[in-house]
């Protein structure tokens, strides 16, 4: 875990030499060396020649795209700055080829009101990227009052959920997907009928039955996935389903976008690479929500993301203390962080799963800022730079020093990734 | 003995399973010996980490340990600490400082006793975590079957009950499958895993179906909490298709074994007579449960040969 700022101000000039470059806004993908002037692109040509005060940076058998964006991650401030601070946050997302995240609104007091919204735009400022926030359906999380959704908007909020309060109350749901119509904003519900969770503590499978630990099982989700997707085939509305973990849940939303349902969904890094035979050693750092399911889901994942149905990454950064993980398995706090390690993770699953570097890389970007409507800075002259270079292919094992959140809770680390994000340039920053 | 701990029946092998038992019924033996202790774990100090009511278990394991000549400390805390989200951490660090060659815990959440190998350098000895595993108890009660019966290998064994949350059901499964029995379990449909097939056991809902089909038929106590919850309806319905029924074993032609893990809801699961009757070998299980801990204790811990 490193507790220094991992990010410094760019002085001067840039060149990014012999790197190829993937900008799928721009339609772009070929071998172009890009100059940067403190947060600015001034030039992108076939060659540019150094020149003595240029800063070169080699990235030859490197590809150079936009900075990614993450539709669902956790920075706990306020109220919970001893696992996380926007500023911790966003060096964790930074180290990880992050340029923009939109964070939960789970924090105390939950962001639920215009005015705290700005709280977390103002304090974004402070950092190396933007920071998009998810404001609450309801005021509270409490599943009972509309929050309110037009000012939120109005002051930055990209779209609005519960987070992990699922809306039990389908009214109220129909509610959120009709007036969020006239702010253009999707309505994101942790997909979950509790009732049927039943206190799960995993996915109720032949792990769980060996393990004695109580099921929570795939229809927990399937189930609400596919109210919330009955709902907005009837009233209309943005929808977009976090972190989906089963096969049954992909059959629902691949069937509701046959009928041109307005649905998008995301899928996390662990959803997509690992199966609950992670937790036999009972690791609370593997215990996530939704739980991590069978091999059978896993692979369903897998080709959701290359047949379309699912389109993004979004890595459900939750930043949790040591005190919080080093519990039972039932007290134990649910979430991992992933900011650092997602690219890594993601592009040793898909690339095994035969799915192209392009693809992949359309997963961290255009894929999610087309979901939320964000607008990035593409790579072109005059543009300000926010710009990732990455090197597909270096083998590397995921160590504590790479962590950078404030929190350390991640079963991925001391396995092998493939593919690292090497420099990430964003707002007149770079990675250091 | 292959095993470091003993934390479930399901990690061992049939080998370290079968020289529990055997040694267990040396153990017997001394148990009705007019001196019961033996000196084999001398100087060695087990602590009881009990964070679940008990009375029966702890008992049990206080006893072999001082019919061990082990140094033995207890230490309950009740389940509420633990909700209140007390480090098991940092109890467990507080406890290992103390310098204890093994801890027998007992823990309502499942695997419990496998973190605690993370944490401390003693011998651990699971004493029932959560709806997972009690394993001396299984240990038990496969000794009582190989006493009754000579072998346990291709027996019929029935399990009665709510199999859903028994740690007592899971462990006499693991344990039983490996030692070649047949295995059975019967219960409300909806307190019984979906997939428990696949741990090589079958099932049914019929109660006089399993009766008919078994040698033994262990019947286990269903607990209070879940009536009136909704789940299980009555305790006359539960009596009425699942309970071990004098006038149910009536009907049967052959006569099997009745077995009970304790303590016994009389009237509920099981009749008094029954488990009074000659057919219960419910008061074996007891005595054996002191003789298997004594052999689990000391293959885990001792380094004296035991005399024969």
């Amino acid at each position: 875990m490193n507790l220094k700022n991992n990010f410094r101000r760019i002085e001067g000039f840039i060149l990014l030499k012999n790197g190829r470059v993937y900008d799928p806004y721009m339609n772009c993908n070929k071998e172009l060396d890009i100059l940067i002037e403190n947060d600015r692109i001034v030039e992108v040509e076939k060659q540019i020649s150094i020149k003595k005060n240029y800063n070169v940076i080699e990235c030859k058998g490197y590809i150079i795209t936009n900075g990614f964006v993450d539709l669902h991650v956790h920075f706990r401030e306020p109220g919970f700055e001893f696992k996380e601070t926007i500023l911790t946050g966003a060096r964790s997302a930074f180290s990880g080829g992050y340029t923009r995240v939109c964070t939960m609104p789970n924090t105390n007091p939950v962001i639920d009101s215009p005015e705290l919204i700005n709280c977390i735009v103002q304090e974004s400022m402070k950092t190396p990227i933007y920071i998009h926030p998810i404001g609450a359906i309801t005021k509270g999380q409490k599943g009972l009052e509309l929050s309110e959704i037009g000012k939120m908007v109005s002051q930055g909020a990209v779209a609005i959920s519960d987070d992990g309060l699922p809306v039990q109350n389908s009214q109220i749901m129909r509610y959120a997907l009709e007036y969020s119509q006239k702010f253009d904003i999707p309505v994101i519900n942790h997909a979950e009928d509790l009732s049927l969770v039943n206190s799960g503590l995993m996915h109720e499978g032949d792990v769980s039955l060996r393990l004695g630990l109580t099921g929570n099982p795939d229809i927990a989700e399937s189930s609400m996935v596919f109210r919330d997707l009955s709902i907005a085939e009837y009233v209309g509305g943005k929808i977009h389903i976090p972190h989906v973990s089963s096969k049954k849940s992909v059959e629902v939303i691949k069937e509701f976008k046959s009928r041109g349902i307005n649905v998008t969904a995301e899928v996390s890094p662990h959803h997509l690479s690992f199966s609950d035979d992670i937790l036999l050693d009972y690791d609370t750092n593997a215990k996530v929500a939704p739980p991590i399911r069978s091999k059978i889901d896993q692979r369903s994942l897998i080709d959701a993301v290359k047949d379309g149905v699912i389109d993004c990454i979004a890595t459900d950064h939750a930043p949790h203390s040591l005190e919080d993980k080093e519990k039972d398995f039932e007290n134990a706090s649910c979430g991992m962080i992933g900011l650092e390690s997602a690219f890594g993770l993601v592009n040793m699953t898909l690339s095994k799963a035969k799915l192209d570097l392009e693809s992949i890389i359309d997963l961290f970007t255009i894929n999610p800022s087309r979901i939320f409507n964000i607008k990035q800075n593409t790579i072109k002259a005059g543009n300000k730079a926010e710009i990732n270079v990455l090197n597909p292919d270096l083998h590397w094992v995921f160590k504590n020093s790479d962590i950078y959140s404030k929190s350390s809770n991640s079963p991925i680390v001391g396995r092998k990734l493939k593919g690292q994000v090497i420099v990430t340039i964003n707002k007149g920053y770079i990675t250091s | 003995m292959d095993t470091k701990h003993l934390i479930g029946l399901e990690k061992i092998s049939i080998s370290d399973i079968n020289e529990i038992i055997d040694t267990g019924f040396i153990f017997r033996d001394i148990l009705e010996r007019p001196i019961k202790r033996v000196p084999v774990l001398t100087g060695k100090n087990i602590v009881n980490l009990f964070f679940e009511n008990s009375t029966r278990t702890k008992i049990s394991f206080e006893l072999a340990e001082k019919r061990l000549s082990a140094d033995v400390t207890n230490f309950s805390a009740s389940s509420s600490s633990v909700k209140k989200g007390e480090s098991l951490k940092d109890t467990i660090q507080n406890i290992h400082s103390m310098k204890m060659d093994c801890v027998v815990m007992r823990h309502p959440v499942p695997g419990s006793c496998y973190q605690l190998t993370n944490y401390v350098d003693s011998v651990v000895v699971n004493a029932g975590d959560g709806t997972h595993e009690h394993p001396t108890q299984a240990l038990l009660d496969m000794m009582s079957i190989k006493e009754k019966f000579g072998k346990i290998k291709n027996l019929n064994v029935g399990i009665v009950g709510d199999i859903l949350h028994s740690r007592v059901a899971l462990s006499n499964i693991f344990g039983l499958v490996k030692a070649g029995a047949k295995v059975k379990v019967c219960g409300p449909p909806h307190l019984i895993q979906k997939n428990i097939e696949d741990l090589g056991v079958s099932v049914t809902y019929d109660v006089d179906n399993l009766i008919e089909w078994a040698d033994v038929v262990n019947v286990l106590r269903i607990q209070k909490e879940r009536m009136g919850v909704g789940i299980i309806p009555s305790i006359r319905e539960y009596r009425d298709f699942f309970g071990i029924t004098a006038d149910r074993l009536a009907k049967h032609k052959k006569e099997i074994v009745i077995m009970h893990p304790g303590p016994i809801n009389r009237g509920v699961e099981i009749d008094s007579s029954v488990a009074d009757g000659d057919q219960a070998i419910i008061l074996d299980q007891v005595l054996n449960g002191v003789a298997i801990r004594m052999s689990v204790l000391y293959l885990l811990l001792g380094n004296n040969e035991l005399e024969k």
